[in-house]
């Protein structure tokens, strides 16, 4: 684990563990993040956590964008959040579960040296 | 006629369409007292006459049965079945029917519609000559031709049953065509010199004649039938002669020469008829005597019996509203008509022959394409008279209701090929302008279903006007007006996809296959739009996709065989679900289902899937499709279980695929003592062909060993049941949100037709279906519907069988378990991992308790309250 400035970061995996367009979820301690690589070589980290059904399920989403904005769709009832801010750009009709708001938790992410590194919550 | 306050009697003789309409919009307007019994002389419900010809193919009456059935057993009305009148006491003010019972009323509405005519001809009531009226018309028609061919069965040359249909009109037309779905050949005798002359001139008649042709019909113009001879063994009818010395041998003919109404009644009781028949009315539709009405094709109004559904319809509320008391009048009749024959479009409106003083006539005409198109239009040069539309009758639903309006713009550009010099101008339609005219639906009233009753697409403004659900020649405007309004009203219509292309699903299947693309980057790239970008600092171009068009792409690449379906760029395409090639369920665990092909498994299948489960701590359940479900596997457990499942010989069930899911079966001749055929083993078979088959939606198939249909075949989207000759093949069912019962396609088919029938059939839906359209919807967006899929893949109408049998073939050869691949790839393994940097640890929310023997996720509530079965319980490892 190093630590910059502000961010504590923690390296995850190499970078080629992780496939193109798809995500992984990884587990730091006991907080579970899904990290998305995408075809332009970024990497983004959200939380793992799907607000809509309680379930950590995020990194098994479909990828995309919209309008240029990268996004996830949540695997089981499909909303779409960005992957930049971690909001909800469409809940698709539905409520969040009781105490979960719709929008996703974000983490900074580093590739240094092939290797990821995700930093402590925004 | 004045409005009742207590019970009053209301007869209706003839219990056809018109009367139908006029006890629906009785009861729509609560009866004002009036209690209606009707009298038919057909032995069933009042069906759509209209759409007889449907018969042939559904052969099931009920499906004719006109508006809601229950409205027969409302206490206000009383339908007397099989119950002809027999007479008419205008003085008593009764009638008697057929058993001698004598009725009283107050009000009397005639509503015998007509019968068909049959000019002199020696021979006309031989044995094999028929028309074309009625349900039971069509029932004996059939079975002649059956009888025909059985008859044949045992004749070494193999010989068409040959048919002639006398009358070369609208009917005759209709009926050659049923002819020919028959399997019968058919020669159109017409007496004029051209087809359809009542309607179309002798330009159109000669277009229409090519297209008649094409159609594999014969015609013979200008011919008069002398007589018909019989067989000298048989009796039956074989041979007409004709006046110029021409013969044709025949097994059937159909006559269709006209109706004439059926005013016997009128006749007997001394109620005044018209020139040529019919029971004269004024515009209120009253008879001399004012307590006798007409209505339909029996009435003669303005002078004339009118063969056609909507001004009887008219007539009917008339009727209803004079009963209440109202003002009504005939508002004159629309006798614009669209033959019903698959593939021939012809119509023709107005002052179709340029009768009208200094009417001018535009004509297009393309010979080689057998293509007619005339105008009429007044010595303005604008407004419109009338047309006729031979090949191509697009123009007609739009300009119909433009009659006596002018015209926007240059008329002739109405003429020309869609697409070709800019095509027609937009019409905006007045409000009050009728569109369908068998329910008397106004373009202001469809508007309206839009804008104040929230109706968003086509089927909804269908079932809250009516417009468009009798003869259905109107839908293409309703349609046009509809989605001219949802647009008005901001909701999106467009068939796009998604942001990200701009095709449908089924335009996008063709772009794909015919430019050869083969990855998702390669078609967004040649495909794809570029939409707006979200934000100043995003990039401008096509994007990559989204959750709608990646799956979408992901089925249609599958579809074309393009290998593994998690090969490549491919597997980040696919749903969550075939991503991990298991189900998804609510706590974010998988559920595993393998293959059991119609679901005949054997004890150690059974046992292998119990210890599976067992060893895995998964809870079982049998489904609802005939097979066993294993709930609750993490997804770093997934490939062990499966590496157990396939090792013993089981393979993915596909449950999470939009592809086959089962072909459900009932135990058949194997077992039960009333089984014709082996429907285990075809299932079997069928299961064993389809599974894998990536399509536009999920397929769920049936097969059940005789007419009990203990499988529910025709619950499913393609249902098959065993007959004594074969198999009955029964397409577009559905269960889940709008049950429906799939309907015959084709009879009798030996187990090898049956797959080919199949195959096309799979194969059309996969090319032409919308994103996540089941069969059933799409039959009903498809061309020509039921008899339009028949002809494409019965008759290869479109040319395409060979292609479909080819790419079915390909699926064949090609299949192979997706999860035996899987376990041999290490590549494709490493996407199992529950965490990237922790590939075996269980996720460490996961929460269970038992219940009813078995374990299921913790509530809420459950996990508050601790303690739970948690994380990796009864666990193996392989
Ligand atoms: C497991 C099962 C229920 C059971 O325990 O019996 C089931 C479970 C689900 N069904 Fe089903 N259906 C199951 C048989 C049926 C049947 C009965 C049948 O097939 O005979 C039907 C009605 C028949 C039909 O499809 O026409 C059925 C009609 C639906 C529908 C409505 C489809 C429609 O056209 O209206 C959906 C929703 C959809 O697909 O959009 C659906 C969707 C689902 C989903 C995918 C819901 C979801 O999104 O999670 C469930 C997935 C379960 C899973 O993870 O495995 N399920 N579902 C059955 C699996 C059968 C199998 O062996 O594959
Ligand atoms: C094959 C075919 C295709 C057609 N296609 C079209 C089309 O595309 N467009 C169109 O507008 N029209 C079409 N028509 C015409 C349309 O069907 C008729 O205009 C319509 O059915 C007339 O309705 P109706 O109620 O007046 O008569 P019908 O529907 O004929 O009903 C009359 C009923 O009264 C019964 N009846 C007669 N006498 C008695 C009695 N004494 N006692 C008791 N019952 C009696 C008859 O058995 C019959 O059931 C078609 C007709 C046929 C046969
Ligand atoms: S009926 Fe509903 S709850 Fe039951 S299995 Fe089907 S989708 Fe799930
Ligand atoms: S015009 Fe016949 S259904 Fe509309």
């Amino acid at each position: 684990m190093t630590t910059t400035a502000d961010t504590t970061w923690v390296a995850v995996c190499p970078l080629a563990d992780l496939a193109v367009e798809r995500g992984a979820a990884a587990l730091l301690g006991d907080v579970q993040v899904a990290l998305f690589r995408l075809a332009d070589g970024t990497v983004h980290a959200v939380q793992q956590l799907d607000p809509f059904s309680g379930a950590n399920v995020m990194s098994r989403g479909i990828v995309g964008t919209r309008g240029g904005e990268p996004t996830v769709a949540g695997p089981m009832y499909k909303q779409v959040y960005s992957l930049r801010s971690g909001l909800c750009l469409d809940p698709v009709g539905y409520e969040p579960r009781p105490g979960h708001e719709p929008v996703l938790v974000t983490y900074p992410v580093d590739v240094r040296g092939g290797v990821v590194h995700v930093g402590a919550a925004r | 006629m004045t409005a009742a306050t207590e019970t009053q009697r209301l007869v209706v003789v003839g219990g056809g369409m018109v009367a139908q309409r006029l006890v629906e919009a009785l009861l729509e307007r609560e009866t004002g007292g009036w209690h209606v019994s009707v009298f038919a002389e057909e032995p069933r419900l009042p069906y759509d006459r209209v759409a007889l010809t449907s018969y042939f193919s559904a052969r099931d009456p009920e499906e004719l049965v006109l508006g809601d059935p229950a409205m027969w057993d409302d206490p206000r009305v009383t339908l007397h079945r099989d119950c002809k009148v027999e007479g008419i006491d205008r003085e008593a003010r009764t009638v008697t029917d057929r058993l001698g019972r004598v009725h009283a009323y107050d009000e009397l509405v005639l509503a015998t519609g007509s019968s068909a005519f049959v000019p002199p001809i020696p021979g006309a009531d031989l044995p094999g000559v028929f028309v074309y009226r009625t349900v039971d018309d069509v029932a004996a028609l059939r079975g002649w031709v059956d009888q025909v061919r059985a008859g044949r069965a045992d004749d070494t040359v193999e010989r068409p049953v040959r048919g002639a249909v006398i009358g070369g009109g609208l009917l005759g037309l209709e009926a050659a065509g049923a002819l020919r779905a028959l399997g019968a050949q058919a020669t159109v005798v017409q007496f004029g010199t051209h087809l359809m002359d009542v309607q179309i001139d002798l330009g159109g008649g000669e277009a229409l004649k090519r297209l008649i042709n094409d159609k594999g019909i014969a015609v013979r113009c200008s011919s008069a039938t002398e007589r018909m001879r019989a067989d000298r063994t048989s009796g039956h009818v074989s041979r007409l002669d004709f006046a110029d010395g021409g013969r044709l041998p025949v097994d059937i003919v159909v006559v269709a020469t006209g109706v004439r109404p059926r005013d016997e009644l009128a006749r007997a009781a001394d109620l005044p008829v018209g020139e040529r028949g019919g029971a004269v009315v004024d515009l209120a539709c009253r008879t001399e005597d004012p307590h006798v009405s007409a209505v339909g094709e029996v009435a003669c109004i303005e002078g004339r019996c009118i063969g056609l559904v909507a001004p009887g319809y008219a007539m009917a509320e008339v009727v209803v509203d004079r009963l209440l008391g109202g003002p009504a009048t005939f508002p004159g009749a629309d006798t614009a008509t669209k033959l019903k024959l698959q593939g021939v479009d012809v119509a023709s409106f107005g002052d179709a022959f340029a009768r009208t003083e200094g009417a001018m006539e535009l004509v297009h005409a393309d010979p080689v394409a057998g293509v007619y198109k005339k105008l009429v239009l007044a010595d303005d040069a604008r407004t419109l008279l009338g047309g006729v539309f031979v090949g191509d009758a697009a123009p007609f639903a739009s300009l119909r209701p433009m009659l006596g309006a002018e015209l926007p713009g240059d008329p002739g550009a109405f003429l020309l090929p869609e697409g070709g010099g800019g095509g027609a101008p937009q019409l905006e339609l007045p409000d009050g302008a009728g569109v369908c005219s068998c329910n008397n639906v106004s373009a202001g009233t469809i508007r309206g279903a839009v804008t104040e009753h929230g109706c968003t697409d086509l089927a909804a403004v269908k079932a809250c006007t009516r417009a468009g659900t009798s003869c259905g020649s109107c839908l293409p405007l309703v349609k046009k007006i509809t989605t001219a309004e949802l647009e008005r009203a901001g909701i999106e219509v467009s068939n796009a996809l998604c942001e990200h292309f701009e095709l449908s699903r089924a335009q996008l299947f063709d772009a794909v296959r015919v430019a050869d693309l083969h990855t998702f980057s390669e078609i967004i790239e040649r495909f794809g739009r570029v939409p707006e970008a979200a934000a100043d600092d995003l990039p401008v171009g096509p994007g990559r996709g989204c959750d709608i068009c990646k799956p979408t792409i992901a089925s249609i690449l599958a579809s074309l065989g393009n290998g593994h379906i998690l090969s490549g760029e491919q597997a980040s395409l696919q749903d969550t679900n075939d991503h991990v090639m298991a189900n998804m369920q609510k706590d974010g665990t998988y559920s595993v289902v393998p293959r059991i092909p119609g679901g005949e498994i054997t004890p150690d299948g059974l046992l292998v899937i119990g210890q599976v489960a067992k060893d895995f701590g998964l809870y079982t359940k049998i489904t609802g499709g005939q097979r066993i479900d294993m709930f609750g596997a993490r997804i770093e457990q997934l490939p062990d279980i499966w590496r157990r499942l396939v090792e013993h010989g089981f393979e993915s069930g596909h449950a999470y695929g939009k592809s086959l899911r089962t072909v459900k079966s009932c135990v058949g001749s194997t077992w039960c003592r009333y089984g014709v055929q082996d429907a285990v083993g075809m299932a079997v078979e069928l299961e064993l062909r389809y599974r894998g088959l990536r399509s536009p939606h999920k397929i769920k198939l049936g097969v059940s060993g005789c007419a009990r249909e203990c499988a529910e075949a025709r619950g499913k989207d393609v249902g098959v049941i065993a007959t004594d000759n074969g198999w009955n093949v029964y397409v577009g069912g559905n269960g889940g949100f709008t049950p429906r019962h799939a309907r015959l396609l084709a009879e009798d088919l030996s187990s090898e037709e049956l797959l080919r029938t199949i195959d096309r059939y799979l194969m059309y839906y996969i090319r032409t279906a919308d994103r996540l359209q089941r069969t059933a919807a799409w039959m009903e967006d498809v061309e020509g519907g039921l008899d339009g899929v028949r002809a494409v893949i019965m008759e290869d109408s479109l040319g395409i069988c060979a292609d479909l049998d080819a790419a079915m073939a390909r699926h064949v050869g090609e299949y192979e378990d997706e999860w035996r691949a899987v376990l041999e790839d290490r590549e494709k393994l490493r996407r199992f991992g529950s965490f990237v940097n922790a590939p075996t640890t269980p996720d460490p929310d996961l929460a269970y308790v038992a219940e009813r023997g078995q374990r299921r996720p913790a509530t809420a509530d459950e996990r508050a309250d601790a303690p739970v079965i948690a994380g990796p319980v009864l666990e193996v490892r392989v």
